[in-house]
């Protein structure tokens, strides 16, 4: 698979924070990537860097394979930062001219962009007359002027009304059809869970987890059980048992047993009737993804 | 090059305050020339300014290029603001975003101080040519394009002026400090001149004429006492005010010197800042 973009122990110090630490992760064609991380993480610092607006302290970046300088790679790529940034006096035509003039692509595909994103009837109205929702879809529209082969997110919904975050989701998943690369920064996590395939965990600019989505929640599945009868002959079944790593014994006698193979519950129920267990409960659950994030996220503190 | 002018005139085309400014500071450069067609009628005396020889060729290359010069403040409000504004509205973290490099986005700015300089010049040029083909005492072709060095000078004068401009507005980031800062500057240099009048007295315009603003305005010297009238007035009351009024080619160099610095520095601070 063709890769887009590599990040190469990239280092970035303020001062005495250490915003990004030693990153690296691969960006390859066709996934949709979401970068997860708490406020202040360190997301937006590394998607500054790729940017080219953000000077790194130390490490490698490098676009398409490096064939070329960031600015040439950069009019390849469509992104969208934390807050749309246009020309409050220009209108909404007018910014995306100016746009295309620096992307040096023709001005045709202006008016389709501005329908894909339900602006084209405000296309004359000045940037400062927008309201938050129609300036990051003027924002989305003008990333896709180029068709850029992949596209950056960060916080794309960040701010907006219930009714903005559908529009913008629907729109980002309709791009994400068609085939587009996409880098998703966000720390809404069902966000990443409804529309990333792979993600990349970070937390005070560290690496937590690189994976599939579904890995990180397929992961480690737990079983919910209880019994009326022995409690200490099914805390010692469950502790010779192959492939459960922990249990955890609740206040109200449910025990908890974390897995780290995919066991089926009618296995476990067999293994335990054959040696006289009766159970009178038991759920197999898989954590969501909050869960693992927060796990992730507060275990290495 | 195009096509970062391109980029540049689409920005300042669609902003009503930087047209405003652009169109006032033409028009003024037109009636400073102007203001000297002027009859002033006190007293019974006539004074009429085109009678006296003010456009005379080539005297009047050196008195339009010199009142022009003063009114190129309103232009530096359109660059310092251009600059500046990038910044409030954030438009330059979008511009490298979009594909634009560091070096362009400079380039971008400074080839425009270019335009706009080289448009003053031609301006100045052509409104001076008429006015005095009108009423100049003297119109041979030698007589006529004798003296053109002034306008080199008056080109020269508002690149390095508008270059330190850009400079301001991209370290200080806000239009009206960035004027402000200017300002101080102007009032800075002339501190050091009082000073070194003070501490040393012979050699003050030889440390004075490698400071910015004093070697730009060294490139065009006030013309008025060089005015036969003024002159003649002067010699009746004992006072020799011959100086020398050429430009002087050091003095261009000097200029030239600073205008590089200021545009480097423009891109070397922009290289260092994360935005």
């Amino acid at each position: 698979m063709e890769t887009i973009l590599v990040l190469k122990n990239l280092d970035k110090k303020y001062g005495s924070i250490h915003a990004v630490n030693d990153l690296s992760f691969e960006i390859k064609k066709g996934n949709v990537y979401g970068i997860l991380g708490p406020n202040g993480s360190g997301k937006s610092t590394t998607l500054g860097i790729i940017l080219n607006v953000v000077n790194k302290t130390s490490g490698e970046f490098s676009w398409f394979n490096g064939t070329k300088s960031t600015h040439e790679a950069l009019k390849k790529v469509g992104a969208i930062i934390e807050r749309p940034n246009f020309y409050p006096y220009m209108t909404a035509k007018q910014n995306l001219k100016l746009v295309c003039k620096i992307k040096e692509v023709s001005t045709q595909n202006i008016d389709d962009k501005l329908k894909a994103v339900n602006l084209f009837h405000r296309r004359d109205s000045k940037f400062s007359t927008f309201s938050l929702g129609m300036k990051q879809r003027l924002a989305i529209a003008s990333a896709l002027l180029n068709d850029p082969e992949v596209l950056l997110l960060d916080e794309p919904t960040n701010g907006l009304d219930p009714q903005g975050i559908h529009e913008i989701r629907e729109i980002i998943k309709t791009i994400a059809i068609n085939g587009t690369t996409i880098l998703l920064a966000s720390h809404l996590l069902d966000e990443v869970e409804k529309v990333c395939s792979h993600v990349v965990v970070i937390r005070n600019g560290v690496k937590l987890y690189e994976g599939r989505t579904e890995e990180m929640t397929a992961s480690n599945g737990f079983f919910d059980l209880k019994t009326e009868g022995n409690q200490d002959k099914l805390e010692s079944l469950l502790e010779n048992f192959e492939g459960i790593y922990s249990i955890k014994k609740e206040a109200d006698g449910k025990f908890i047993a974390i897995l780290n193979r995919d066991i089926s519950a009618a296995e476990l129920n067999a293994y335990l009737f054959q040696n006289n267990v009766v159970l009178s409960h038991l759920v197999k659950r898989k954590p969501s993804l909050e869960q693992q994030f927060l796990t992730l996220t507060n275990s290495k503190s | 090059m195009f096509r970062l002018l391109n980029i540049e005139f689409h920005k300042l085309k669609h902003s009503k305050a930087s047209k405003v400014l652009i169109i006032t500071y033409f028009i003024l450069l037109t009636s400073t020339a102007l203001i000297a067609t002027i009859n002033f009628d006190f007293a019974q005396v006539q004074f009429h300014l085109a009678e006296m020889g003010v456009f005379n060729f080539p005297y009047i290359w050196h008195l339009s290029t010199y009142l022009s010069s003063a009114i190129k403040f309103f232009l530096l409000l359109v660059i310092v603001s251009m600059m500046a504004n990038e910044y409030s509205n954030k438009t330059l973290k979008q511009n490298l975003i979009d594909g634009l490099s560091k070096k362009e986005f400079v380039l971008s700015k400074f080839y425009t101080v270019i335009i706009f300089s080289l448009a003053s010049t031609i301006f100045v040029f052509f409104v001076s040519l008429i006015l005095g083909l009108i009423y100049s005492d003297f119109t041979e072709i030698a007589v006529i394009f004798s003296d053109l060095e002034y306008m080199l000078a008056f080109f020269i004068k508002l690149v390095g002026f508008f270059s330190f401009g850009l400079f301001l507005g991209i370290l200080i980031k806000r239009s009206a400090f960035a004027i402000g800062a200017m300002i101080m500057w102007f009032m800075f240099e002339s501190f050091i001149k009082g000073m070194l009048h003070w501490k040393l007295k012979g050699s003050v315009d030889f440390i004075m004429q490698f400071l910015p603003l004093e070697s730009m305005s060294n490139l065009i010297k006030e013309p008025f006492t060089r005015f036969s009238a003024v002159k003649s007035i002067a010699k009746q009351i004992g006072e020799d005010l011959s100086k020398d009024y050429t430009v002087h080619f050091f003095n261009i160099i000097i200029v030239i010197v600073w205008t590089i610095i200021f545009v480097y520095l423009s891109y070397w601070l922009l290289k260092q800042r994360d935005l």
